[in-house]
């Protein structure tokens, strides 16, 4: 065998090999994507029918409560609990995160290392570990079923990570500039707004879309800690579909299609940010 | 344009000390170099000018005015980083004219002296392109131009050549020497390369371990070492040092070879007195092939170990009395390892340092 023959099958088979796992990954999700725009029968037969024979918008219709609806689930409701939720949390997550990426990234302080490891050790805990403390300890405050008690534990959830993506941000951009700055004329606060935010723009807005994304997509601790349409959330509020006998799956489906929509969007753009933010470079020749 | 002064300052981190209370006087339009090995304090001093460390105790002022709580940016200061330091997502025009929007001039005045700047250093068709898209000498030259405009009382170098090649750094050389020319100004500038020092300075600061070991004009600190350690710092190749004992009026070194004491020394040693005998490679020559020969001197054998031959002149490397001696010969002859050569020590041009303290016998 030529070794260009050997290169060309070697090349191949990591195709054939790269493609298996894809189609394994995506299959699931293009099944959902599917089951979300045809009929609930067709969903159901067996043998299963793998091309659909028409398209429909009847789920759609159907879980916002329009047409001839039998179904009619709070998905408007959900989704500005999910938006609401997942953007104060991202918000006030970033908010605590640049500050708290900045002071680890620049200062010089007593227990700094002690304090970010622990920071990182919170994210060891698995978060469903703290439900029945938490279910607890939010009844007692009385903050069970509300958008705050939610907002409250996606906070704790994002921050270690936050803080501990902003700092390699922060760490990436030489002190140097924030001093030139300064010696330029900028108060520090001017020098980091003017000079050192707009270099770690990438990584915050990655740091934020991640933070978003988790708790956009949280689902255990949001079927613990919420009741009503108060404030569930869209993927608490997917189980609506399952009623003691049966599940709806082309509801459901289109449900998930909604929760799915944004969050794709969302990891395309972190994508983006975070190859602009890992590049930007270039300081020293 | 100003003068600086430090008195007196010093800089602990936590208990220790990195600056022991340093005395300096630069005068208007002075161009100081604060020269030493990596950690003997003289980035933290410059910076400790530029505010951007805190003083542990003493006073540091510029044109009279005392600024030890200033921030940097009252301190009317600019800084050249060693890394450069230029805003990687700002054009070259807008890293030029960034301070002055900050200080809040006027469209018009920004525009004016940003090309002023780039005129003077040669930069202005480069105005619209990032940092990124420099080479390692351009970017040099914009961080220099920052510095030149905002027209401040002085300007503050740190190792700004370091990360040049060396071709680059000669050229950079003659332009920051150039650019103190045309706009004449207070400059202090950290290096830890002689060569820079002795070519920029009007005054070199030699520093050791947060010490001030001799402050010069770069002619004094090269003839006229106080200390062994600015001896052997100052000058390339390094000066040659001796351990020698005064015995029968000569230095006698450990292989019991002995070299005359210099006549304008014989009247500070004492027989049985352990010194230091300094001499720079320029200063030991074989016989003929010397620069200094009329002086008073004195004839040592030297065997040849390496010779490097540079056209003109070769380096000579070779052993006295169990020590590494380098030798200079001044004439396109070549010679040999192996070969043994009778050469001269300029007596007049040679120091002897007190081997305990180190410091020069000359040295007040």
């Amino acid at each position: 065998m030529t070794r260009a023959l050997k290169q060309r099958l070697s090349a191949a088979a990591l195709w054939l090999v790269t493609f298996l796992l894809m189609v394994i990954m995506c299959i699931p999700g293009l099944w959902v994507v599917l089951s979300a725009f045809r009929p609930n029968r067709e969903i159901l037969a067996r043998p299963p029918v793998w091309v659909p024979e028409r398209l429909t918008l009847n789920n759609f219709a159907k879980i916002f409560g329009l047409g001839e609806a039998q179904v009619a689930i709070p998905v408007g409701s959900y989704f500005m609990n999910s938006l609401v939720i997942a953007l104060t949390s991202t918000f006030v997550a970033l908010v605590i995160g640049m500050a708290g990426g900045y002071a680890f990234a620049r200062f010089r302080f007593r227990f700094k290392n002690s304090l970010f490891l622990s920071l990182m050790l919170l994210r060891t805990v698995p978060a469903i570990a703290l439900s029945l403390p938490l279910f607890m300890l939010w009844s007692r405050l009385g903050i069970i079923d509300t958008q705050m008690g939610l907002i409250i534990v996606y906070i704790a959830l994002n921050v270690p990570f936050t803080i501990w993506l902003i700092d390699g941000f922060f760490r990436q951009i030489p002190m140097s500039l924030s001093e030139a700055a300064q010696v330029d004329g900028c108060t520090r606060w001017q020098a980091f707004w003017k000079i050192e935010f707009p270099l770690a723009k990438g990584g915050i807005a990655a740091a934020g879309v991640f933070a978003f994304l988790t708790s956009w997509n949280e689902y255990a601790l949001a079927a613990q800690l919420t009741r009503s349409t108060d404030s569930k959330t869209l993927p608490v509020g997917l189980m609506d579909f399952t009623a003691q006998f049966t599940i709806d799956w082309a509801g459901m489906s289109a449900m998930a299609v909604i929760i799915i929509v944004p969050a794709l969007i969302l990891t395309f753009l972190v994508q983006k940010h975070l190859i602009r933010g890992l590049t930007f470079g270039g300081v020293k020749g | 344009m100003a003068e600086i002064s430090l008195k007196k300052v010093v800089k602990s981190y936590g208990r220790t000390p990195v600056v022991h209370g340093i005395d300096l006087e630069i005068a208007d339009n002075e161009f100081v170099v604060l020269v030493g090995p990596s950690g003997c304090g003289k980035s933290t001093t410059l910076r400790m000018i530029a505010g951007l460390e805190d003083i542990s105790d003493g006073e540091i002022r510029i044109r009279g005015r005392l600024v030890n709580d200033l921030p940097p940016r009252k301190r009317n200061i600019s800084m050249v980083f060693q890394n450069y330091a230029l805003y990687p997502h700002m054009s070259v025009r807008d890293n030029l004219g960034f301070g002055l929007k900050i200080a809040g001039q006027s469209r018009s005045v920004v525009a004016e002296r940003v090309a002023e700047a780039a005129g003077i250093l040669g930069l202005s068709d480069l105005l619209d392109r990032l940092p990124a898209e420099l080479s390692g000498g351009q970017r040099q030259r914009v961080a220099m131009g920052r510095a030149i405009v905002r027209h401040p009382d002085a300007f503050l170098f740190d190792e700004p050549l370091s990360n040049l090649d060396a071709k680059l750094r000669g050229q950079m050389r003659a332009e920051i020497k150039k650019l103190h020319q045309k706009v004449a100004s207070t400059i202090v500038y950290v290096t830890h390369d002689q060569i820079e020092a002795m070519t920029l300075a009007d005054r070199i600061v030699v520093m050791r371990d947060g010490h001030i070991d001799q402050v010069g004009t770069p002619m004094e600190v090269f003839n006229h070492p106080v200390n062994t350690f600015v001896a052997a710092f100052i000058g390339s190749p390094p000066m040659n040092q001796l351990p020698a004992v005064v015995d029968a009026g000569r230095l006698r070194l450990e292989d019991g070879t002995t070299i005359a004491v210099p006549e304008r020394l014989r009247a500070r040693v004492r027989a049985g007195q352990k010194l230091i005998l300094g001499v720079r490679p320029d200063d030991i020559s074989p016989e003929g092939y010397g620069l200094m020969e009329d002086g008073e001197s004195d004839r040592v054998d030297l065997l040849v170990d390496i010779a490097e031959p540079l056209g003109m002149e070769s380096l000579i490397y070779s052993r006295l009395a169990g020590q590494e001696v380098q030798a200079k010969l001044y004439g396109p002859r070549l010679v040999a390892p192996g070969e043994r050569l009778t050469c001269r020590i300029s007596l007049s041009r040679a120091h002897l340092f007190d081997a305990g303290t180190g410091r020069n016998l000359e040295a007040e």
